[in-house]
């Protein structure tokens, strides 16, 4: 017996080392895309952007700077104007005197959170169905099977429009200023390719030897499913969450655009824009700010999610 | 093949079904509705409303109605505007709408798959880099960041384009919004061309019939691009959903009179049945064009036979 420990626990170290190297080969081909390092280093100063924002922010987003829209008749104020420098507005403000910079430094926070929080609810729901119709079939993966169907049916922004509409004036539609609402309407449009990922890896690796192995050497079910397949999925599931976060931050600053989702006195990137654009032929300042920042956002996270699939599975590259 | 596109077409049915069972339970979970005004109505007003829309019975046969209605193509009064029905507002809108998306459609095509075609042939070199990073660059724009770019460059600074279309008639209106619409599927359809056409390119056919001496002009037009188009059609069903859905944002932008204008403007007025006519209509054209990509798919490609 105690012979048979010693050699399963070796066995576990040599699985664990090589697991380890996997990952350090990804990161190293990882950092050789000059394309994905450029979108790391944009994500991660983002991020940075959205947790010290608030502090880094010269106004706080919702002040109206009454004196300054004065002085400046009552219209918005230029970015670099000479107003804009006395006043401290370096990027301008909008009609009522509220510093833009400060309020894009908010919009990284929501567009930010909208990254983290939908793809968590994406990974909360979709793991654990993809997890069960891959392993026990049958009737589950049906279910999925059809919820799938009808998703993919119904045009995902309709859907999430839909729930925002619906539920925008409950309690829950108003918590954290509408952002809630936002980050479960998309989320629950979404986790439907991430279930049917783990489906398919699941239905693909429980057919493998060391599942057989892991059975012989009496591993409950539970256990094969968490310890063995799903760190063998975790890899495409990383690259599938990347690349769905340019997705969850257009919905959102779509949604912001039309004027539901986020509520004021917050304001998105896309309700920046919505509140923008009837100053657009003397302030394009206020609209082409926030419209930067969305395409920055998007092109990083889509630069990065590209060279995270390239990286995590070689065999794809250039087929995309 | 027949029984394929009858299967396909009986298909639609239930997925309708489904789509406009969830819409109409988000939309009578809403609160407010055609009594909802400014002014708080008196509650006797409100119960005569809502009786005369039939709002004061069961959800169940509420839904009973509205379906009944809308097989007999009767989309029911419009809450905001009383004088008028969901059906003049979709007959106003559609026109144009399918105006504006035939142009953006057209826009795709021609600018897409030469795009497309130009990157694989330079594979590699700078033709390549710049038409990949034309269609990531379209790929990750939204269509409303592009209107905004649109209009600052061209009719804010330079004044060649009015900012606004609601006088759909003169062409010069046009322009604009096509472009912005345009925008992201044109990348797309370079995408996939530019992936069909180097795919093509290691062909064994291609090989022979460059060693059979035909000058390699000949041999793009006659054997890679025939070739290399077949699987760019499958991208364009997604693509003509893309600007079904997507057309609303646009039309709202430069106020272009089309059913996605009115979408938007339902959405922000509380107008029920209008939001559940135009996601209808929109959930009938995904499907519809899905359906007319891969059946165009089996007959340009004989080798694909559906059972």
């Amino acid at each position: 017996m105690a012979a048979d420990a010693r050699t399963l626990s070796g066995a576990d170290k040599v699985v664990a080392r090589r697991s380890a190297g996997v990952w350090r080969d990804a990161f190293g081909r990882l950092r050789k895309n000059r394309l994905a390092m450029v979108g790391l280093v944009i994500v991660i100063a983002l991020f940075a952007l959205a947790v010290i924002g608030p502090t880094l922010a010269p106004w706080q987003y919702q002040v109206q700077d009454q004196d300054a829209i004065i002085e400046n008749g009552f219209r918005p104020v230029k970015p670099f104007s000479d107003i804009a420098v006395q006043s401290g507005h370096f990027l301008g403000t909008d009609e009522l005197g509220r510093d833009l910079f400060s309020r894009l430094l908010d919009g990284a926070q929501i567009s930010m959170s909208v990254a983290i929080v939908v793809q968590l609810v994406v990974l909360t729901i979709g793991v654990p169905m993809g997890a069960f119709a891959g392993w026990f079939g049958g009737r589950i993966d049906n279910l999925l099977m059809r919820i799938t169907d009808i998703t993919y049916a119904f045009p995902d922004l309709l859907l999430i429009i839909l729930l925002s509409i619906a539920f925008r004036e409950t309690v829950f539609g108003r918590a954290f200023s509408g952002l809630l609402l936002v980050f479960v309407a998309i989320g629950l449009t979404s986790w439907v390719t991430v279930a049917r990922l783990v489906r398919g890896q699941l239905l693909s690796l429980k057919e493998m030897e060391f599942v057989e192995a892991a059975r012989a050497i009496g591993v409950r079910d539970r256990s094969i499913v968490t310890k063995h397949l799903l760190p063998n999925s975790v890899g495409p599931v990383i690259v599938a969450i990347t690349l769905g976060v340019p997705g969850a931050i257009l919905a959102e600053a779509t949604l912001a655009y039309i004027g539901i989702g986020v509520q004021a006195p917050r304001a998105s990137w896309g309700s920046l824009i919505n509140e923008g654009v009837r100053w657009i032929r003397s302030d394009t300042h206020l609209v082409l700010f926030p419209a930067i920042a969305i395409a920055t956002a998007l092109l990083a996270f889509t630069f990065l999610g590209d060279g995270l699939r390239d990286a995590l599975d070689p065999k794809l590259k250039g087929k995309q | 093949m027949a029984s394929f596109v009858t299967r396909r077409i009986l298909w639609i049915i239930p997925v309708l079904f489904v789509v406009s069972l969830i819409t109409f339970t988000l939309m009578s979970l809403t609160p407010g509705g055609p009594w909802a005004r400014e002014k708080e109505l008196p509650p006797q007003v409100v119960k005569q409303i809502q009786a005369k829309y039939g709002l004061d019975k069961p959800v169940h046969e509420q839904y009973i109605t509205w379906v009944t209605n809308f097989i007999q193509g009767d989309l029911g009064p419009s809450y905001r505007y009383t004088n008028r029905s969901v059906n003049d507002i979709i007959e106003d809108g559609l026109p144009t709408t399918i105006h504006l998306g035939l142009m953006a459609f057209s826009l795709a095509v021609l600018i897409g798959i030469p795009l497309g075609i130009f990157a694989a042939l330079g594979h590699n070199k700078l033709p390549d880099y710049l038409a990949t990073g034309i269609s990531v660059i379209g790929i990750s724009t939204p269509s409303f960041v592009l209107a905004i770019v649109l209009v600052v460059t061209f009719s804010v600074a330079l004044g060649w384009f009015p900012a606004t279309s609601n006088r759909w008639g003169d062409w010069n209106t046009w322009v604009l919004p096509t472009i912005a619409l345009a925008g992201y599927p044109i990348a797309q359809v370079a995408r996939y061309t530019r992936a069909a056409m180097l795919e093509v390119t290691r062909k064994d056919y291609v090989r022979t019939a460059h060693s059979k001496g035909i000058r390699s002009r000949a041999v793009v037009v006659r054997h890679m691009i025939r070739n290399a188009l077949i699987p760019v059609v499958t991208i364009l069903g997604p693509i003509l959903a893309f600007l079904v859905t997507g057309s609303f944002i646009i039309e709202n932008f430069f106020g272009v009179p089309g059913i996605g204008d009115a979408y938007v403007t339902a959405i922000g007025g509380r107008d029920y049945t209008v939001i559940m006519a135009t996601t209808m209509l929109y959930a009938f054209s995904v499907a519809f064009f899905n359906l007319a990509v891969d059946v165009g798919y089996a007959y340009i490609d004989p080798r694909i036979r559906y059972s």
